[in-house]
């Protein structure tokens, strides 16, 4: 755990000090908020480390609120829905956050999805306003599953029957999203010529997807003692999680093209809301955690 | 209500609107048309839930906020118990009548610029539904006159009313924003009729610019 915050720490400083090295200008004032932004992340996650499975479960429903209360702005919703909108908040994500550290896969994989499906579409007829309704339904279970229930797996690594060193499993997801995100956005900086998809991502460059995922796997070979497998296998697994990643970040860019804005909100100066930071995190948590069940969980 | 006169427990309280306010609302304050000032401010935001004042505070800066004061109508505030607390114990509040605003009235506000606080004040008098702007009293305007020299800055407060609207009592969390436009003051000469209008308009276009006031419903 001590060479995983040293590691942060050192590429921190050295963040901090090629940005003092460049001439000042918008582009560099945004990477110093970004990276003084990085500092706050990198010690809310090493308390969260250090409290263990609880403190995980707590920073995650705490980013889950958040992350929710950001979706809930852009997603069609009436005031008639206020009640079902808050049932969200206050009963279904503590219960998948109480389930998700019971360790029963089971349950913690079907109650929450399979109650908000059935739920939802009743209690928003409930309402006895039916404009917009089939919209109305499935932005909020999407907000569900992506904001309350995938994110949930990020704990629920904490769970897993293998031997691992405090919180290296959900670590090493955390470090291989976001160290290809940033290296994504480097590459396509330094080498990109072609625009991946302009009307979805206007910055997204395809030098810099193949160069960002390309580096993550190296770095997943890399830290393979933080993981149950060698290196062979946790480049995969990386390359599988940055991969996924960039798909998740991908359909989050596009709800927020199709709303017409580009941040989720300004909680994290330089980045934008905590959706913008966690958008790689929800599609590759479950598949991470899947796959590693299935590889190391005898 | 001046600081010392309000209890620790208002002040307990306050501290805990605040930080329920941030985590319901998460409601950045963005500074688009100036920053925050040690000043005397008019803030004049629009107005559609409880939730208003709150978010307007937590955008402030600790040290602002302990010398601005809310304006607030009287006959609601003091219509109940509950209300009357949160009006003079945890609020800084300054409370009028509505329907006559007395001339005495506007001595206690002009009292408090004078001090070098700023006023938190909704124009529209009442929370309207999110829908339009509504009207804007003629009290900022009189205002305006004694004190030519205040800053006026209009608030765009975003999705207040989703969060909290009219009559509900749990809210439904949901980011909201808060944005700081461009401070204008009374031009010389200007009338009651067109200087309303104009910063109806001010506070209108600080939303358009910078809010997202164009939520799909």
């Amino acid at each position: 755990m001590a060479i995983i915050a040293i590691g942060i720490s050192g590429a921190l400083m050295l963040a901090n000090l090629v940005r003092s090295l460049l001439p000042a200008s918008s582009l560099v004032d945004n990477l110093s908020a970004r990276i003084q932004s990085w500092w706050r992340i990198a010690v809310v996650l090493a308390l969260a480390s250090l409290a263990g499975q609880i403190g995980f479960l707590v920073l995650f429903a705490a980013v889950s609120f958040m992350a929710l209360r950001e979706f809930s702005a852009v997603a069609v919703s009436h005031p008639t829905d206020r009640h079902v909108s808050a049932a969200c908040f206050f009963v279904l994500l503590p219960v998948q956050y109480a389930l998700a550290g019971t360790g029963n896969v089971v349950l913690f994989t079907s109650i929450v999805p399979l109650t908000s499906v059935a739920l939802v579409p009743v209690f928003t007829a409930l309402t006895a306003d039916s404009h917009a309704y089939l919209a109305r339904v499935s932005e909020r279970i999407f907000a569900i599953v992506v904001c309350i229930y995938c994110l949930s797996y990020v704990p629920a690594l904490l769970t897993l029957p293998v031997a691992q060193d405090g919180a290296q499993l959900p670590l090493f997801l955390i470090l291989i999203t976001q160290v290809s995100d940033v290296l994504q956005y480097i590459w396509g900086k330094a080498v990109g010529a072609h625009l991946l998809a302009p009307h979805v991502s206007p910055s997204k460059t395809v030098e810099g997807l193949i160069g960002g995922i390309g580096c993550a796997t190296a770095l997943g070979a890399a830290l393979s003692w933080m993981t149950p497998f060698g290196a062979v296998h946790a480049a995969a697994i990386a390359f599988l999680i940055s991969l996924t990643g960039f798909l998740g970040g991908f359909v989050m860019s596009a709800i927020k093209r199709d709303f017409g804005t580009k941040d989720w909100s300004g909680l994290l100066p330089g980045h934008g809301g905590i959706l913008d930071r966690v958008d790689s995190i929800w599609l590759s948590a479950p598949v991470y955690f899947y796959v590693v069940r299935a590889l190391a969980v005898k | 209500m001046t600081a010392g006169a309000r209890h620790l427990d208002g002040g307990i309280i306050q501290s805990s609107v605040i930080v329920s306010t941030r985590w319901f609302a998460g409601g950045c304050g963005r500074w688009a048309g100036c920053a925050p000032s040690d000043g005397t401010r008019i803030y004049i935001a629009n107005h559609t839930s409880h939730a208003d004042f709150p978010l307007i505070l937590a955008a402030l800066p600790a040290h602002l906020r302990e010398r601005t004061s809310v304006v607030a109508a009287a006959e609601y505030w003091r219509g109940g118990k509950v209300r009357r607390y949160v009006a003079e114990q945890v609020f800084r509040t300054i409370l009028l009548q509505r329907d006559h605003v007395a001339l005495n009235q506007y001595a206690q506000m002009i009292a408090a610029l004078d001090r070098g606080e700023s006023l938190i004040l909704f124009p529209e008098g009442t929370r309207g539904s999110g829908q339009h702007l509504q009207p804007f009293r003629c009290g900022i305007y009189h205002l305006a006159r004694a004190r030519p020299q205040v800053e006026i800055v209009p608030v765009w407060i975003d999705n207040a009313y989703r969060l909290l609207p009219k009559g509900a009592l749990v809210p439904a969390p949901i980011e909201c924003s808060v944005t700081f436009g461009d401070p204008t003051h009374l031009y010389p000469g200007e009338d009651k009729k067109s200087f309303l209008e104009r910063i109806s308009e001010a506070l209108l276009s600080t939303g358009r610019k910078n809010g997202n006031n164009c939520y799909r419903h």
